[in-house]
């Protein structure tokens, strides 16, 4: 802006247009289509749907609706248990994956199909490999043992764990190639110097390797935590939130409510995970706009 | 030629222990659709690794739109391809002009702008669907493609702007500054200066914007309800709703579905790899 001098304060200003350089006027009319598209399609819809969940009668209603203890307890195991175990693995190929080999390159290559792919076809091809009667789960199971194999998705605990199976498959290449350029940022002398010591390969882990991708590795954690509680196809696609309701998470019954046409319940529902959500959004926030 | 010595071999055995199970991770649930692809109807089920008469018949089908859950095959690949192209040129187009908005003419409250955007970035669009939804039937639009259009192009943008203006800011003041000298305008150097050196990280968002609304499923299911105005996930979708659903056709209309995609992205790997791993995660 402008510099005004504390003299200038009582004379009244010129209209708005002169005092703006050109340039600046041009970076409102270009960043308008943008605050347009925001206001249009975030803020009012997430003003209104505040608005639909005011009601304190909605959240008594979902304290009742055993359906929605179950879904944030599935979605508390999803993300705990599942991100961990998926970004531990991520963490573990990722050091695969740096191995300077020909035939581990084209393996990354091959690797990377699952996020490349979109989500419905081999979800659903998932799901058929796990049906009780037609799947070639059963059926390979009958041809070795001769007995009838378990009716995979019919067990709600069974169920929530193919659902974060297929999120693993999913979305593991993703966060390994990311840990993998955090590895390869780690100055290879390190390593040669550690080999000189005789560093067995924990010791190389442990005081190399951890110390310079934790951050990385923290960061890569949380942003999944929060995308993960927004993955609606790995469950919906494969269980249907079935058996009985059983394995739905916040993202599908939010949509589960819609459907049935609870919007306030459904706004409600999401309203609730809120205290849970804005604080890792903060957080994220933070690290990415240092 | 030198032998390997027994700790080479201990150390290939031990990453090649590593490498097939995830390799077989990989490949099983894509392989299980390929087969079923490429299967007669009666060989489908049985369990082979590799069907005894394999076959394109049900390419043929598909392609002649020769079943009930396929008559409109044409129509939602062409919705499909509609919606992401729109998504992808309408986001380059917001998203650029923001970036350079924001960081070369340091516009007023650029940096709460970007904040906001930032934001709305790791609100999980699962969550955004449900008011999403209201607000878009509230705007008449429902049903129409210009529901999914906006919508995608909401959620996509927020980081796009980000990584657009993350590389802006490493190009030099100096190139601005010495165009203004040369009396160029604002939006010369936008388009002269400013769009060249930009390219790789517009491909790579531009792929990105593209793939999103090609694989977008849940906000398609939601806004289009129509038959001739869903797009190619959500008619897969609806294979599932009938018990008899032919399994067959359902993996081969997916493996076409997901071709395109994978093309895309093998063709810009080198492109998204950098331009998006540096936007998602700074360390």
């Amino acid at each position: 802006m402008a510099i005004t001098l504390s003299g200038d304060q009582a004379i009244p200003g010129p209209p708005l247009s002169s005092r703006l350089t050109p340039a600046q006027v041009w970076g409102i009319i270009l960043l308008a289509p943008y605050l347009l598209v925001f206001l249009a399609f975030v803020v009012y819809p997430v003003c209104y749907g505040l608005w639909l969940a005011r009601d304190p009668s909605n959240y008594v209603a979902l304290y009742n609706d055993p359906i929605f203890a179950r879904a944030a307890i599935n979605t508390l195991i999803f993300l705990i248990i599942g991100i961990n175990i998926k970004m531990l693995i991520a963490l573990f190929l990722s050091g695969f994956f740096a191995q300077q080999r020909t035939w581990i390159r084209w393996l990354s290559v091959i690797f990377i199909l699952p996020w490349a792919v979109p989500s419905i076809p081999t979800i659903l091809s998932v799901r058929f490999m796990l049906n009780p009667e037609w799947g070639v789960v059963n059926h390979l199971i009958f041809s070795f043992t001769g007995d009838d194999g378990p009716n995979w998705l019919n067990d709600p605990t069974v169920a929530l764990a193919m659902a974060i199976g297929v999120h693993i498959w999913k979305s593991l290449p993703f966060w390994t190639l990311i840990l993998i350029t955090g590895r390869l940022a780690i100055p290879h002398d390190l390593f040669e110097a550690a080999e000189v010591d005789g560093a067995s390969w924990w010791q190389k882990f442990r005081y190399i390797t951890w110390p310079s991708m934790q951050t990385l590795y923290v960061t890569c954690t949380l942003l999944s935590m929060i995308w993960t509680l927004g993955d609606f196809n790995s469950v919906y696609l494969l269980t249907g939130g079935g058996p009985a309701d059983l394995t739905h998470v916040l993202a599908t019954l939010g949509i589960r409510y819609l459907r049935l046409d609870q919007l306030s319940l459904a706004m409600a529902s999401i309203v609730c995970a809120m205290p849970f959500v804005l604080p890792l959004v903060y957080f994220m926030m933070k690290r990415l706009s240092r | 030629m030198k032998l390997p010595s027994l700790r080479d071999v201990a150390t290939e055995a031990r990453l090649l222990l590593i490498g097939i199970p995830v390799f077989l991770w990989t490949m099983i649930p894509i392989y299980h659709m390929f087969l079923f692809a490429i299967s007669p109807k009666e060989d489908a089920f049985s369990g082979k690794l590799w069907p005894d008469h394999p076959t394109l018949h049900n390419f043929e089908i598909v392609f002649k739109q020769q079943h009930y859950f396929l008559r409109d095959f044409y129509v939602q690949f062409w919705n499909s391809t509609l919606i992401a192209v729109s998504v992808g040129v309408l986001t380059l187009l917001i998203a650029t002009a923001a970036a350079f908005s924001i960081s070369r003419l340091k516009v007023p409250g650029g940096r709460a702008v970007l904040n906001l955007a930032l934001f709305t970035y790791f609100i999980p669009a699962a969550f955004l669907a449900v008011p999403m939804y209201r607000t878009m039937g509230n705007y008449g639009l429902l049903n129409n493609h210009w529901s999914l259009i906006l919508a995608m192009v909401t959620i996509a943008s927020p980081y796009a702007i980000w990584v657009l203006k993350q590389a802006s800011d490493k190009l030099p003041v100096e190139l601005d500054e010495a165009a203004v000298m040369d009396g160029a305008t604002t939006l010369q150097i936008f388009r002269l200066v400013y769009l060249p050196l930009m390219m790789p990280s517009l491909v790579a968002i531009g792929t990105y914007a593209v793939l999103l609304a090609w694989n977008e499923y849940l906000y398609a299911f939601l806004l289009l309800s129509n038959d001739r105005e869903i797009t190619l996930p959500v008619a897969l979708g609806n294979f599932l709703a009938a018990d008899d659903s032919p399994w067959e056709l359902l993996m081969t209309t997916g493996f076409i579905y997901a071709l395109p995609p994978a093309a895309v992205y093998y063709a810009f790997r080198r492109y998204m790899v950098g331009g998006l791993t540096a936007g998602a995660v700074k360390s």
